[in-house]
């Protein structure tokens, strides 16, 4: 088999190659000389980005799971699978951003004999090891029908109640866990973010995340398989992503309110811009969108809202984990080329696995693919993850 | 019975001789550079620092109900009965959520180490449970850094905010702090001006207690959320259940 250079594959090697010094980097000299992390700033873009964004853009998994099988919408069912596989991919690039931020990343098991039930850490640790777990046996019997094992399938089948029902629970405490974080800090973390509701909001907008991302990757991944999109699938998503961005963008309103603080993010200061972008991405700019019916209606224009809305969410998380400190610190935290590369690299990984995983696991309805292959119209909408399209060509 | 430290800054001469019995006590490098640098860091637990002619020292405050040990998911941090909080470098895991949480931004961590561990002010712990003062308060040449029962430091503060009231301000800094402290700092000068938080950004309630109004409610939340999914689950299957059966019987009931 000859592999051919495609732009994509060498924007790809040259991710990986700086990744690869940077990790040179981080385990041979220390996270002094890796990232711009200072007893100021003990947590970093690893932790705003790798961890609370890269949980939250997985959530798609529990939520798809709860839409189709807790609550029995078949019409979705097309899209838990590589809502299944995102997540699963999504948390254990997680546990691999981990293994870079922790000073003593050799030592992360005694989490399982070392547990101090009062830290939220603790719980967010246990929950995302369990539901790795639990992810884990959700995409198994993508595996099992590859190799055409019935009887495994059946026996996960036959617990496929109790693994539900687990994710769930598990997702909304960690979910919301990561956002309880914060509630220790209230000294230190600006009040346009620091709220007794951080952990709603936290779970609240990974509920609308996770529609948005299951938006997005199965837009990207008809393109790059040169599938169909159901159009009846991502109209549902959308109405429902616009149901959850109200009552994220209304739930923050009432906080705001509720604090007295109303005037003072309308007055222009360095968080408020912040506060303003975010805002904007996440709420204003997409809830404007999907309010016409055309946009509603249009795979396109879905698409372009669910990316928007996407930003907004990642923007909201690197506030609350960045820039809400700023102030306090009294300096700007700007990560070093180094910690943004190890980031990149694991976004890569994530891609180019999903890749991989579709082409050679039964994520999609196979008849499907050979059939549409021929008839592939590509469509023109704008590429925000293009690693995708040529990666496994 | 818990143990505190009280200084007294109005008495500091700034001599610095806590920073070198400090250092000596936790084998940590100590000379005429280490000695000007103003902050405390991985290897300077405690700094004297120097605004004009006032002195003030940072170090651990040792709150009655620390962040860090809250927060700690692996309970590298603990409260000592006998006061100081202490850290035990084996549990780490480097989360650096101890850091993070602090309200006075005590713990300081090794970035250069490949191993690398959070370093603070211990409060002597062996010394106290030996019986002894800490390092600090005892080579201490003018009584600016007292060491003893934590009541008897409270009340000691106030009697001598009361019998000087000229000399400090009114404010024993480190009693309401987070809910109390094991460090207790008298001044003529406000401590905000040194880098301390001020009392009413730390507030007077303990910071576990902010996440503990939501850890608290998990051990109900589970049972009653997993009713709840499977509940769904079984009402949403059991519809599907019921629908297929009713088309089934339909479909039997003209097939007769």
């Amino acid at each position: 088999m000859k592999i051919k250079l495609t732009f994509w594959r060498v924007v790809f090697l040259v991710i990986m190659a700086l990744g690869l010094y940077s990790t040179y980097v981080r385990y041979l000299h220390g996270l002094g000389a890796v990232s711009n992390m200072t007893d100021q700033f003990p947590w970093g873009f690893w932790i705003g980005f790798d961890c609370l964004c890269g949980v939250m853009l997985a959530a798609g998994g529990f939520c798809m799971v709860g839409a189709v099988y807790l609550f029995n919408v078949e019409s979705l069912h097309s899209v838990v699978r590589p809502a299944v596989l995102t997540a699963f991919l999504g948390y254990l690039l997680f546990i691999v951003g981990l293994l870079f931020d922790l000073g003593r990343p050799w030592f992360i098991w005694h989490q399982l004999i070392y547990m101090n039930p009062h830290s939220v850490m603790f719980e967010v640790g246990f929950c995302v090891m369990t539901y790795t777990a639990v992810l884990f046996f959700e995409f198994l019997p993508n595996v099992f029908e590859r190799l055409h094992l019935k009887t495994p399938i059946k026996w996960i089948h036959k617990v496929y109640p109790v693994l539900i029902v687990l994710g769930i629970l598990l997702s909304t405490l960690h979910q919301s866990s990561l956002g309880s974080l914060y509630l220790i800090m209230p000294s230190k973390l600006h009040p346009f973010w620091y709220s007794p509701a951080l952990p709603f909001f936290f779970f609240g907008s990974a509920v609308a995340v996770g529609l948005a991302m299951t938006i997005f990757e199965s837009t990207q991944s008809a393109k790059a398989l040169g599938r169909h999109l159901e159009l009846s699938v991502l109209v549902r998503l959308g109405g429902a992503l616009l149901v959850a961005l109200w009552v994220n963008a209304l739930l923050r309103f009432e906080d705001y309110l509720h604090r007295g603080l109303l005037r003072q993010i309308l007055q222009p200061s360095y968080e408020a811009y912040f506060l303003w972008l975010e805002l904007a991405l996440s709420f204003v700019i997409p809830i404007t969108l999907l309010s016409f019916k055309k946009v509603r209606l249009s795979p396109n224009w879905l698409y372009l809202a669910s990316v928007i809305s996407l930003f907004g969410f990642i923007t909201n998380r690197l506030n609350v984990s960045l820039i809400g400190f700023e102030t306090y610190v009294g300096h700007h935290y700007l990560p070093k080329w180094t910690e943004f590369s190890v980031t990149l690299m694991i976004v890569a990984m994530g891609f180019a696995l999903f890749r991989v995983a579709v082409q050679y696991l039964p994520i999609f309805p196979k008849d499907d693919l050979v059939k549409q292959r021929a008839t592939t119209v590509r469509s023109t909408m704008p590429i925000a993850a293009p690693v995708l399209e040529h990666a496994g060509d | 019975m818990s143990k505190a430290l009280l200084y007294d800054s109005t008495l500091c001469i700034g001599c610095k001789q806590c920073e070198q019995a400090c250092a000596t006590q936790n084998n940590l490098p100590y000379n005429d550079s280490v000695a000007a640098e103003e902050v405390s860091s991985a290897h300077k637990f405690t700094a004297v620092l120097t605004h004009g002619d006032k002195f003030m020292r940072r170090l651990c405050m040792h709150c009655e109900n620390p962040a860090c040990a809250s927060v700690c998911p692996v309970g590298a941090f603990h409260k000592t009965k006998e006061g100081p909080v202490v850290y035990d470098v084996w549990k780490c895991i480097g989360c650096r959520y101890c850091m993070a949480a602090c309200p006075f931004s005590t713990p300081k961590y090794e970035w250069g180490s490949l191993n690398p561990r959070v370093r603070k002010c211990t409060m002597c712990p062996d010394r106290v449970k030996a019986g002894q003062q800490t390092a600090c308060a005892e080579i201490c040449p003018t009584g600016a850094t007292k060491f003893g029962e934590r009541d008897d430091l409270i009340r000691e503060a106030q009697d001598r905010l009361r019998q000087n009231p000229s000399a400090y301000l009114p404010r024993v800094y480190g009693l309401h702090e987070v809910g109390g402290t094991s460090v207790f700092i008298l001044a003529s000068v406000k401590v905000e001006e040194f880098g301390y938080p001020a009392s009413e950004r730390v507030g007077d309630t303990p910071l576990p207690e902010y996440t503990g109004k939501v850890m608290d409610r998990i051990p109900d939340f589970i049972p009653i959320w997993s009713l709840v999914l499977g509940g769904i689950y079984w009402i949403s299957h059991r519809r599907a259940e019921v629908a297929a059966a009713e088309a089934e019987e339909k479909k039997n009931g003209s097939a007769r």
